[in-house]
């Protein structure tokens, strides 16, 4: 992993017009990502995790989706201000993105073939036979056996996991430098979720690419990222590094989500501490901080005013008043990890 | 738990085949036997297409099974069917005819279903009354409107919604609501057993959670009996006295809950085990894991062999010509697998 910088995000805002008001989706978030590293975003649906997503590659419709403020750097480049024109140049080349539903972000009426070379035919990059040499590669380094015949199928002739890995391979085809893979495995078997994973992973071992992971599974999280942000209400409320998050967690809202897991280290007669009321509504986000409502922590100066991030190690900080000197010592809820009866 | 030695729900060598094309059989479950008894938890698990949707909607009716029996409280489910025949085949002996149409009636009051996709499974045109009231109404034709509103008032009160949302569209609710009106649906007529179809696998986490706290509460308080199909292991585990795994239409690896995961037997309970991801960084990067290769084949015309034959890394070649039967290894472990 090298210190080179290939996406900064600051301060991002980004809401969309509707008839009921103004939904603020995201609502200020700043992150970056390195190259070669794995960044996961972890949230409740409704988090704004897709939306920041889908910034970068200027997906979101505009309108009824506008930017309000912030910057997304890529590579020093403003993506913001970037025309539809040359935004083209970005998707697919430069970004990879590999969306959430490969049973229906697939067409249906293109083979598998010819939707992986779409991406040159419009830039004249390559021969007809170069590009037919380039898909036959990718689809083997997603791991489809049997190319040729899969080539020139068409999505409804595969099975899940195979449309993932035609996703995966579509994204990858060009050869970009960073792929965001929005909930690759949600609709997946655990086992080929398995195989997808470790796809994922050797994009970042065996490629050298940054993979920005969005997953609400904390379980995938754990097991493939380097780096962790969590949303909520359009908002990080805590990033760090992997262990910081699962071992050192400040948030309560982070430490709400690990202890509502029904792992496998759960007992039977364990109750599950589930994280009570629902996602704040951002039509009208509260003043305070997004989580108050449902935080068991919660004091009126978290009703009243945001808190600031407040930095607790180099790369690990949290959106809580928890973390201000004046706050009475609250021990969070931890999960207990005891290896006792795993595989 | 109150356990008789009377099983609740006996099912014996269930089949259903759809037939797709001439001389095309799709086996979905073939040849699925367990027990139920009163009060338990019993887990369904398998990937997807495995057939374990099919075999719980086989339980309430909404499938009829190519061959096969299905006794709740030791009355055959389907038994119209054979009864028809039976009457045709002695029309000397002047037996009473059973209406199917009642006796289905009848069997719906004891056992009910919640489905696994709460936006698809509740009609958009009616309010929650008229979704909970609907099973209450047919069942109790003379109930009177006010005691109906009360009675779907302590049901909304019992899944943890207000009586506020009585007369809102089910578009108005978020996932994790929609599926609790799909249990107060389930509940309204007082069943026994509940066939829960992957309720929370469409829910996020933190309303998972309040969902299965809230199922493992109901069952405590009204002594039901769960059929509870999943494929997310580490769930399953959690709600279960008893877990079956079923793959690609058989039944593989029958257990008690703890039993299943300290000591899987079947190769691919052991792949499938270790292939969930576990929220825990230092064990989830240290694990060995076993993924498989490949994917579940087609369950058209399958061989008659060990179906999983073609992914297991263990395979021999008994494997791949005779089917291994279902066999008890310990009290209460039962396995299909060569290697034991």
């Amino acid at each position: 992993m090298s210190d080179k910088k290939l996406i900064e995000i600051d301060n991002l805002e980004f809401s969309f017009n509707t008839y009921g008001g103004e939904v603020q989706a995201v609502r200020g978030v700043s992150f970056e990502v390195k190259e070669g590293e794995i960044v996961g975003i972890v949230g409740e649906s409704g988090c704004g995790k897709s939306v920041t997503a889908q910034c970068l590659m200027k997906l979101n419709p505009e309108p009824p989706g506008f930017f309000k403020d912030g910057s997304i750097k890529y590579k020093g480049e403003e993506i913001i201000t970037k025309s539809e024109r040359q935004m083209r140049k970005i998707r697919g080349l430069e970004i990879g993105f590999v969306f959430q539903d490969p049973m229906t972000s697939l067409n249906p009426t293109m083979k598998i073939g010819k939707q992986i070379e779409e991406i040159f035919i419009e830039r004249k990059m390559y021969s007809r036979s170069q590009m037919k040499e380039k898909a036959m590669e990718i689809l083997k380094t997603v791991g489809i056996s049997d190319s040729e015949t899969r080539y020139n199928q068409y999505p409804h002739e595969l099975s899940g996991g195979m449309k993932q890995r035609v996703m995966i391979a579509i994204a990858l085809v060009a050869e970009p430098s960073v792929v965001i893979a929005d909930e690759p495995t949600t609709s997946l078997d655990v086992t080929i979720e398995a195989q997808i994973l470790d796809l994922l992973r050797k994009l970042k071992e065996d490629l050298g690419k940054s993979v920005i992971l969005i997953t609400h599974d904390l379980g995938v999280i754990a097991k493939l990222c380097d780096r962790v942000l969590v949303m909520y209400g359009g908002k990080i409320v805590e990033r760090g590094t992997v262990d910081e998050i699962f071992y050192e967690t400040r948030h309560p809202y982070t430490s709400g989500l690990l202890s509502s897991i029904a792992g496998l280290d759960k007992k039977r007669d364990d109750e599950l501490s589930p994280i009570l009321g629902t996602p704040p509504d951002l039509f009208s986000p509260p003043i305070g901080c997004p989580f108050a409502a449902r935080c068991e922590h919660a004091m009126e100066i978290c009703i009243e005013e945001l808190p600031k991030e407040y930095k607790i190690s180099e790369g690990h900080s949290t959106l809580c008043w928890l973390e201000h000197e004046q706050a009475p010592n609250v021990k969070l809820k931890a999960k207990s990890y005891e290896e006792s009866d795993l595989l | 738990m109150t356990k008789n030695n009377k099983p609740l729900m006996r099912v014996e060598n269930l089949c259903k085949y759809f037939k797709i094309k001439e001389g095309q059989i799709l086996k979905a479950v073939d040849d699925a036997s367990f027990d139920i008894y009163k009060g338990e938890t019993v887990g369904l698990v398998g990937e997807s297409g495995c057939g374990k949707s099919t075999t719980g909607r086989c339980l309430v009716k909404l499938e009829q099974p190519t061959s096969g029996e299905v006794y709740f409280e030791d009355k055959e489910i389907y038994k119209h069917k054979y009864h028809e025949e039976f009457i045709s085949q002695h029309p000397e002996e002047n037996i009473p005819k059973i209406n199917p149409d009642q006796a289905k009636l009848d069997y719906t009051k004891d056992v009910q279903m919640i489905f696994q996709n709460p936006y698809s499974s509740l009609n958009p045109r009616m309010t929650v009354k008229d979704i909970v009231g609907e099973g209450i109404r047919l069942h109790n034709k003379k109930i009177k409107n006010k005691e109906l509103e009360k009675t779907i008032e302590n049901l909304l009160n019992d899944v943890g919604l207000s009586k506020d949302h009585i007369s809102r569209f089910p578009h108005e609710f978020s996932g994790g609501q929609r599926q609790r009106i799909g249990i107060a649906r389930a509940l309204s007529v007082d069943p026994k057993f509940i066939v829960c179809d992957e309720p929370i696998s469409a829910l996020d986490v933190s309303v998972q959670a309040q969902v299965i706290n809230m199922l493992k509460k109901i069952q405590r308080e009204r002594d039901l009996t769960y059929l509870f199909i999943a494929h997310d292991l580490s769930v399953v585990k959690y709600i279960s006295d008893k877990v079956i795994v079923m793959y690609l239409g058989n039944i593989v690896e029958k257990a008690k809950s703890e039993d299943l995961y300290k000591n899987p037997m079947h190769p691919y309970t052991q792949a499938l085990l270790s292939s969930i991801p576990v929220a825990n960084p230092k064990i989830a990067k240290s694990r060995k894991r076993i993924v498989l290769e490949g994917e579940l084949s087609s369950p058209i015309n399958p061989k008659d062999c060990c179906r999983f034959s073609d992914r297991c890394k263990h395979v021999m070649p008994i494997c791949k010509e005779v089917k291994p039967p279902l066999l008890a290894y310990e009290e209460g472990h039962e396995v299909a697998c060569h290697l034991y």
